[in-house]
This record gives structure tokens, sequence and C-alpha cells, in this order.
């Protein structure tokens, strides 16, 4: 939009139809191309130095920089894949991928699940909605190490549920996953679910309320179950709210990491280790940042495993379907 | 209208004493409404004026507040939508979007769980009288209004109900479509011969469409009649202004004598088609601008004198807009008659079409 005045060769080009006898009135001339719409791309500068300083350089950096030797402070002596070799001998990595396999699956099962559930039971025009829907994601606006200690004392077998239940009279109830290597995850899963699942009940009751009051209505007279209702015409229908809440939701799990210090601090031993904390303790606690970056860079490259394809198909193939 | 235990079996929908609140709000006013079968009735009326509101409680997707319904003999006033055996068309067609139009027709079906060839055989009879067959297996998003709102009609049609109720099927579609849908809703109805229940705003459609139109307003039928009654004995003050466009001319005045007296006004009411003309001091006489006829001689008694303001070219005819006093009106005349502004004619009254309101009660005398 911007009018420059500055002529380009193109610019004389454009405009084909002007005669002789207006030469002495002035052209209008196209703008050149790089002018037009200028102060959305000065106002673009900024994030495209961010985009490309701090994400794509500082990745480029920690991935250079998992190829060498640096312990305390970054140096450029390469060793190949000696890190990487490390690592995946390492007890605490495996441990690590295998909790977040558990911690990951079950976290986004879970929380569409009852993320939608909630919404549909909110939707049935009950009464205290607006209560109970900031009762619900109230726990959102907690941070992550506010969430973990309330999780560690409610979960805790001294003065938490399992007290409580025995003080009930069952005095042989256990119930203590934050001690016991086997369920330790699941305890944090808890936390995880407390937390998140209020905001994907947001995005779904959205979702839900956006749809169609008539398409309710064709689907009574049907005769069709309110349950199959949602399940087949409602949940096909907010698709765009689902691709939301599960990209939010595996970003939440990909960097799982405060909720795990608060709670358990990777333990009991090793057996709550995820990767954010192995990477964490590597670069700070040891003083092995290649390790640490190695570890980064595995969880990168796991993230853009999944999520690239995933992308194209999502995004790049959206003009064939409609 | 109807004793309370009289249930008139003849009737395809029959609702009696119905009354509906929204909290402290009177939505619907204890009415009563006989609908034969094969009967086209047209609920029409501003918005607001609780016809779409009346249709979602025949449907049953509203719960009533007193009264009851009763479709084809059967008491329905309790029952769920899909038990009333009825099918509904949605102005927003309400299509299912992620299924073909053949699923979106079969998709009911499939849940009463009928064998597959009895669908097979529903879909493609529909679709043939609907000529959707090369839609059939396209998504609702590659559609345009106009087929959305067919396969809508289809899905209604597959159930293979004897009502059918439609919620303002054709405002959403271009004036074009609404026309050419308009047409095929009534060669569906003179085929199927169901009883049909459409709800609109539209007083084309309702004139052209219904056996009988109800014109309604907060929540009571003014006047239940067939389309050309309706048009040209309009009930009350309020039928009259909301049928027929442009709106017929009110001209405010006096009845005394068997003459309508107005400011400088005088007309003879002899030949008047309604009730008797006791004299009333405010009454409304209500003219048609087609039931005028413009003339140079003035007869007393039988013509206004007016004066032309605008001249509007219809194309298919003219509307001549003219001051008679104080008050305007307007005539339809032949476009080739047309007029200049500021020429002073004579409006000759067709006393047989015309209308006499009570100022007071606003019903047609």
């Amino acid at each position: 939009m911007a009018d420059t005045g500055i002529s380009s060769s193109s610019g004389a080009r454009g405009a084909p139809g002007s005669v002789a006898t207006q030469a002495t009135l002035p052209i209008a001339r196209k703008p050149s191309r790089l002018f037009r719409n200028l102060a959305s791309k000065i106002a673009l500068v900024p994030m495209i130095l961010t985009v490309l300083v701090i994400f794509v350089g500082c990745t480029i950096w920690t991935v250079v920089h998992s190829f060498t030797s640096s312990k305390l402070l970054p140096k450029l002596d390469f060793v190949g894949l000696a890190q990487y070799e490390r690592l995946w001998g390492n007890d605490r990595w495996m441990v690590s991928i295998k909790n977040l396999a558990v911690y990951g699956t079950c976290s986004m099962i879970f929380s569409l699940v009852i993320g939608f559930t909630l919404a549909a039971l909110l939707d049935r025009k009950i009464r205290f909605e607006n209560t109970f829907r900031t009762i619900i994601l109230y726990p959102f606006a907690l941070s992550f190490i506010v969430t973990g200690l309330v999780w560690q004392w409610i979960l805790n077998p001294d003065f938490g549920i399992e007290k409580v239940v025995r003080d009930l009279g069952f005095e042989s109830f256990v119930f203590d996953p934050l001690h016991s290597d086997q369920f330790v995850i699941y305890g944090i899963l808890i936390a995880g679910l407390w937390q998140g699942t209020g905001l994907v009940m947001c995005l779904m009751l959205a979702g839900i309320r956006g749809i169609d009051e008539d398409i309710w209505k064709a689907s009574r007279i049907e005769g069709i179950p309110v349950w199959k209702t949602y399940v087949q015409i409602i949940i096909p229908m907010i698709r765009p709210v689902i691709v939301t809440s599960v990209v939010l939701i595996a970003s939440g799990i990909v960097k799982v990491y405060d909720l795990v210090v608060a709670q358990t601090s990777g333990g009991p031993g090793t057996s709550s280790q995820m990767p954010a904390l192995y990477v964490m303790d590597r670069m700070f606690k040891d003083q092995n940042l290649a390790q640490g970056f190695a570890a980064s860079t595995m969880m990168l490259v796991a993230v853009a495993i999944i999520l690239i394809p995933w992308a194209y198909l999502e995004f790049g193939g959206k003009k064939s379907r409609g | 209208m109807n004793t309370m235990t009289a249930v008139n079996t003849e009737s395809s929908i029959s609702i009696r004493d119905l009354t509906l609140n929204f909290g402290a709000v009177q939505v619907l006013k204890r009415m009563d409404l006989e609908v034969a079968p094969g009967e086209f009735i047209v609920l029409l009326g501003p918005s607001g004026c609780g016809k779409s509101t009346l249709l979602n409680c025949i449907a049953g997707l509203l719960d009533i507040t007193d009264g009851q319904i009763w479709i084809k003999g059967k008491n329905v006033t309790w029952a769920e939508p899909s038990e009333r055996g009825i099918g509904m068309v949605f102005q927003s067609y309400a299509l299912y979007p992620q299924m073909t139009v053949r699923g979106n027709m079969s998709f009911g079906l499939k849940n009463q769980k009928m064998p597959q060839a009895e669908i097979d055989a529903r879909v493609a009879r529909a679709a043939e009288i609907l000529q959707i067959q090369p839609l059939l297996d396209r998504k609702p998003g590659a559609l345009s209004g106009g087929q959305r709102q067919r396969v809508a009609i289809g899905r209604a049609l597959v159930r293979d109900v004897d009502v059918f109720l439609f919620d303002e099927p054709l405002s959403n579609l271009d004036a074009k479509l609404r026309s050419e849908l308009r047409v095929e809703i009534k060669r569906l109805h003179n085929k199927l011969n169901n009883t049909m229940v459409y709800v609109t705003h539209d007083q084309i459609e309702a004139l052209t469409l219904a056996d009988r139109i109800a014109v309604m307003r907060g929540g009571v039928i003014q006047q239940l009649d067939e389309p050309q009654t309706i048009y040209n004995r309009p009930a009350n003050l309020f039928v009259a202004g909301f049928i027929g466009s442009p709106s017929m001319n009110f001209i405010h005045g006096a009845v005394k004598g068997g003459k309508f007296y107005a400011e400088g006004i005088v007309v003879d009411l002899a030949g008047y088609e309604g009730g008797a003309l006791i004299d009333r001091p405010k009454a409304i006489l209500g003219l048609r601008p087609e039931h005028l006829t413009v003339t140079n001689t003035a007869v007393a008694g039988k013509t206004i004198a007016a004066t032309v303001e605008i001249d509007e070219n219809l194309g298919a005819d003219s509307l001549l807009w003219l001051k008679a006093g104080d008050n305007q009106i307007s005539v339809r005349i032949p476009v080739e008659d047309r007029l200049n502004a500021g020429t002073s004619v004579h409006l000759e009254v067709d006393m047989s079409k015309a209308s006499i309101f009570d100022a007071e009660t606003e019903a047609r005398v």
C-alpha cells in the first residue's frame, strides 16, 4: 500500500495502455513488490529475527555441540557419536524414555476422554455451569510446582488419601504411588491430569457450543441417542478443536519437568525420571553439557519424527479436503 | 373451540389448548389447531410471533406447559420426537458435514437397525423424487444451498412418515433458488400428499404453498383460513397489514349512515361484503393497491380525489403513491398508464373488495 514513488522497470511496463499523448501526465506506476505492505513487513522483522536467531540458531548450536566433548563450558572438539552411544547405554535415559511413553500415552488419552466427557456433561444445560467450569479450570491457573507439591501431600501416606481412608476404618488400605518404583509415574500422571484437563474441557466446550442447535434437533427427530450423537456427529464436527487440544497436550507431555521435580525429584531412585529432567541434570548438575545436548537433540528428533508428517497431513493437504 | 373430551380422529395433527411458558413469558396462549390429513398448513407471522416455537412443540423438541398434541389419532404430548411419526427440515439444513449425502439420509434408519436392503431402497426412492442421485456420494460441503436443502428434505423423506414439518426451509437461499425450491416443495406435496406444516415469514411462500394459512402474532393465531380468504377478508387490522405487498392502504375515519367519512373523503359503502354497517365514530377503511382504479371523472361517493406524488416502475406493473388529504395511498396500475407527479386524479373504489375495521377492536366488520 505504501506509495513510494520509486520506479522499477516492471512498474514502467505495468502500464501498457498509456499512449504517447499522455506522456506529459504522471504515469501511475505499479509499486515495487518489496515495498508493498511495508508496515506489516517492518512489524514482522523482530519476530523473524527471533525465530532465526533463537529458535533456528540455538537449535543448530545445540545439535552441533552434542557431537563434542563439552563439559562445563562449550568447546568444539568433535568426538563423533560418542555422546549418543553413552546416552543410549545409560539406564536413566532408558527409564526416562519408558516413563515418557507411559505418561504421554495415558496423559493424551485421559486428557481427551475426560476433557470431552466433562465438556459434554457441562453442555447438557446444567445449573451452575459457570461455577463448575471455573472449579474445573482452576488448577490450570496454578504452576506445576504448586500442583506437584499439593499432590505430593495428597498422595503422602502419612497425611494424604491413605491416612484418610485408614481413619475411616479400612486399616489395611494402601495407596502410596509416589514411593513405589512401579506406580510412581501414575502418581505424576494424576497430578498432570488434574492440572491439564480443565483447559481441554474448556476448548471442547467452546467447540461443542459452536455447533448449530438444529443438528441436535435433527438427531433427536431421527431418534439417535445422545451419546451416539456426541460420538458420531459432534466429535467429527469439532475436529479442529480436538487437533488444537492434541497439540497443547503433546507439547505439555514433551516438556514435563517441574511437575516431576516438585513431586518426586525423579525418585524413588531413578524410577520417575523424564527426558527433560535428564537433560537438566546432565547440563547443570553433572556439568556435562554435551551429554545434555545429545539428550535434547534426541527429544527434538523424536518430536520432529511425529510432528512433521502429521503437520503435513493436517495442514498441507487442506485444499484437497474441501 | 373444542370440547375437552372430543378428539377428532379425522385430523392428522390436532392441537388442543396448547400453552407454553418460558419462565414468566407466555409464548403460546391456549392454542387450538386441527390439521386435516394431506393438508398443507403454513404458519405465518413476524419474528417472535411463536410460529417456530409452535412447530418445535409439534415436533416434540420443546416440552409444553399445558394442553395436548395428537398426531394421527395418537396422543403424543409427551412422546419423544422420534416416536411421533414426523420428519423435519430446518432453515440451516442441519446436515451432518462429515457424512456423504447417502450417509446423511441413511444414518437415522441404520440407527433403527433397519435391514440394509430396505435402507437402500428408501434412499434410492427419495433420491429419485428429489433428483439428487448424482450427489449421493458427495459431502454436504461440496453442495450448493439448494442441493443441501434437497438432501435435508430427502432425509425427512426416507423416514416414510405422514407429517412433514418445515422450519423456514428457504430462508437461507437466494431469491431465484427460493422460488425454484418453492415449486419443488409444492410438487412434492402433490405427489406424496402428506400433511405438511410449514413455518415462514415470507407471505409469498405462504400464499403460494398453503391450503390454509395460520397468521400468528404474540403466540395467538389471528386468522386460520385459505390464502384467498386471508387476502380478501383479513380478520383484523394486523392480518390485513401483514399480508400483501405493498401493504393495504388504511384510511382512518368514521362510519355513519352507510357512508365512510374521513378528511376530504366520503365513500358510499354500498356493496360492502361483510357485517352490518352500524355507525362507528372510529373506523378504518382498508383498500388494497390493486383494488383501486385511476379515473379522470369524479363520482360522488364512489371516488377519492388524490394527487400523484411518486410513480414507481416495477417492471410488470407500476406503483402509484398518491396523497388524499392526510392519507398516503398506493395504487397498482398498468405500466403504460404511468402518471407524472402532481397530477390530480380520482380513485375509484371497488367496495366489494374493501375491508372496514373497527378502530377499537381492530377486527373486520
